[in-house]
């Protein structure tokens, strides 16, 4: 109980002064002015602001994807900069799952090999990728659609699945972009109620970057962004989301 | 992830047969295209290569290949006979000359008159009867695909009569003679009737066909001939490779291979190029999500060469069965393309080619895998 209460409070990713522009000379745009922020394991962070505050860039950010110009980013103990290319390719691979928001499944594969791609990409044997993708598609009440193509499921499902993707290799910190953008009301709850569910525990982070207010009592820290910059962050409380 | 790989592939069927069916293309023309320029070569060199039993052919000093032949005197046949290593001299006759059969089908014939008390030069097979059917009065030989023309449709069988410049021949025996470069009927007789049939004025020697004496070096033989009699000696190897080269250099065949076997190849080439390129735009956004997912550049460029290579690999095989059929049905003994075929080793270079042609279609393709960014997908 006082290592999960420990873990809680641990910093999971570390946002101090990051900037990043885009394009150059005159089309020079910032995306971030200087962000400070803190994400904790065992937290659902909600990163929230208009459209352009750099919600988008922020996550990439974190995920290694983006460098920025200026800054320090510390994600699960690790200064990304200091991270040789192939290296941060690998934390990415063994410690980060991203849900994406267009869920982005590659459409020749099923349910299954969708989600055992992580595995894969570690060097995981087939049949025990499979077998492990498949434990946890049940776990996410898709057992009728374990061999289905994306093409053939509705767009929650396809959530679900992108769900289980970013989840099946246990990674520390978990990215959402927009997870409830293709979802009505009904399905957007339930989508947050299965990642709440599913994602968060102790050792976990998650970050989800949404426009939809109606999801905001599921979060535990919403940091509200504007024109490159968190303006404030709010804490909930657990009651509230129950 | 190869198994990943090869379902995005697959999960494309339209642009999948366009890459299978551009590659197949292009093994089917390159490969068709060598295969019949090889045969074309080298029937241009039957008649040497299926000449039995010669060490050396002898000929006047101007002939530069087989078809061009300029006769010589009787009497060089008994100096080439004096030259010391020579076992054998034979005479032998070549010319050209229409057929007619009772029937009034005319054909054009290559005439090959054999020394009969050697029968040095004579083709190497006989389908039915034998070199003795050859010493009858007015026998010939006739390779079996003549025989399918002057006669079609009728069972192979000798006693047949033809009308040679205005004389008769009776086939006597039917040879399995190799194609001559114009696939004409070929007739084998003796020396002496051969010179009957086609007078040719006072000098009727073609070639003087020498074996040379055991162990003696044939190349050193031919030398010996050329020097002591003036005559141009060369093996049969060497004058095989002189009138082949001959042909590469002085005719058109070359350059018209040569130019269908590079448009095959740019046409399969640009085929597959687009229709990658089309994948690969395709597909972009699913390399941007393996590279978010944690999949290096490397790996990604691995499995698109995977990709790539199984397309290779099908269009490949593809195109070589279409090839191969192509000669296995039109390929027959009685037929104009017999005895062209598919050697191992165009198949292998076809390989090599298809293989390099289709790397270098889908270098731009490549490029764009690399340098495609993950974050794209995140600002999409």
């Amino acid at each position: 109980m006082l290592d999960a209460i420990e873990l809680e409070n641990t910093v999971a990713v570390s946002c101090r002064g990051v900037v990043k522009h885009y394009g150059t000379s005159s089309a020079r745009a910032q995306a971030l002015r200087g962000i400070d922020l803190d994400v904790h394991l065992g937290k659902m962070t909600f990163l929230v602001g208009p459209s352009g505050s750099g919600k988008t860039t922020l996550i990439s950010v974190m995920t290694g994807i983006l460098t920025p110009d200026a800054g320090k980013v510390e994600v699960l103990g690790f200064e990304l900069s200091a991270l040789l290319p192939s290296s941060l390719v690998r934390f990415r691979r063994e410690r980060i799952g991203v849900v994406l928001q267009q869920f982005h499944l590659l459409p020749a594969l099923t349910a299954v090999e969708n989600v055992a791609v992580p595995l894969l990409a570690q060097g995981c044997a087939s049949k025990a990728a499979q077998a492990r993708s498949r434990e946890i598609l049940v776990e996410l009440g898709m057992e009728r659609q374990l061999a289905r193509v994306p093409g053939q499921l509705s767009v929650g499902e396809q959530q679900r699945v992108a769900i289980a993707r970013a989840l099946v290799h246990g990674p520390s910190l978990v990215v959402c972009d927009e997870p409830t953008a293709a979802l009505d009301a009904g399905s957007g709850r339930a989508a947050m109620l299965l990642l709440r569910r599913i994602a968060v525990k102790p050792g976990r982070a998650v970050v989800v970057v949404t426009h939809d207010d109606r999801i905001l009592p599921f979060a535990d820290r919403i940091a509200y962004l504007s024109d490159g910059r968190v303006t404030h962050v709010e804490k909930l409380s657990r009651q509230e989301v129950a | 992830m190869l198994a990943v790989a090869l379902k995005m592939l697959l999960g494309d069927r339209a642009k999948v047969l366009g890459l299978i069916s551009g590659v197949a293309f292009a093994t089917l023309l390159v490969t068709q295209q060598s295969a019949l320029f090889m045969g074309l070569m080298v029937r241009a060199q039957n008649v040497i290569a299926d000449a039995r039993g010669v060490d050396i052919w002898v000929m006047d000093p101007s002939v530069e290949y087989l078809d061009l032949v300029r006769p010589m005197r009787d009497n060089e046949l008994f100096r080439v006979r004096g030259v010391p290593g020579v076992a054998t001299a034979s005479r032998f006759f070549k010319g050209a000359t229409p057929v007619k059969t009772a029937g009034g089908k005319i054909r054009n014939a290559l005439l090959l008159g054999v020394d009969e008390a050697t029968w040095t030069g004579v083709a190497r097979n006989f389908v039915i009867g034998s070199l003795a059917d050859l010493q009858r009065p007015d026998a010939i030989a006739i390779d079996r695909y003549g025989f399918a023309q002057l006669w079609p449709g009728e069972p192979l069988s000798l006693g047949k009569m033809l009308e040679l410049n205005d004389r008769r021949a009776i086939v006597t025996a039917i040879t399995d003679a190799a194609p001559a470069f114009a696939a004409q009927v070929i007739i084998y007789t003796r020396y002496s009737q051969a010179i009957n049939y086609l007078p040719n004025g006072r000098n009727q020697l073609s070639f003087v066909l020498t074996t040379i004496d055991a162990g003696a070096d044939v190349e050193r033989v031919a030398e010996r001939i050329s020097q002591i009699t003036g005559l141009r000696a060369e093996t049969a190897d060497g004058f095989s490779r002189r009138t082949v080269s001959y042909y590469l250099r002085n005719t058109g065949i070359t350059m018209s291979f040569v130019t269908t076997i590079a448009l095959g190849a740019i046409v399969g080439c640009a085929i597959v190029g687009l229709t990658f390129s089309l994948f690969v735009a395709a597909n972009l956004p699913q390399y941007a999500v393996l590279k978010i997912i944690g999949v290096t550049n490397a790996r990604i460029l691995y499995l698109v060469l995977f990709q790539a290579s199984v397309i290779v690999f099908v269009g490949y095989w593809v195109g070589m069965a279409l090839a191969t059929s192509f000669f296995h049905f039109t390929s027959t003994p009685t037929s104009a393309l017999r005895g062209f075929f598919i050697p191992w080793w165009i198949a292998a270079y076809v390989a090599a080619g298809v293989a390099s042609f289709t790397l270098l279609a889908i270098s731009a393709s490549l490029r764009r895998v690399l340098l495609v960014d993950p974050a794209d997908v995140f600002r999409s």
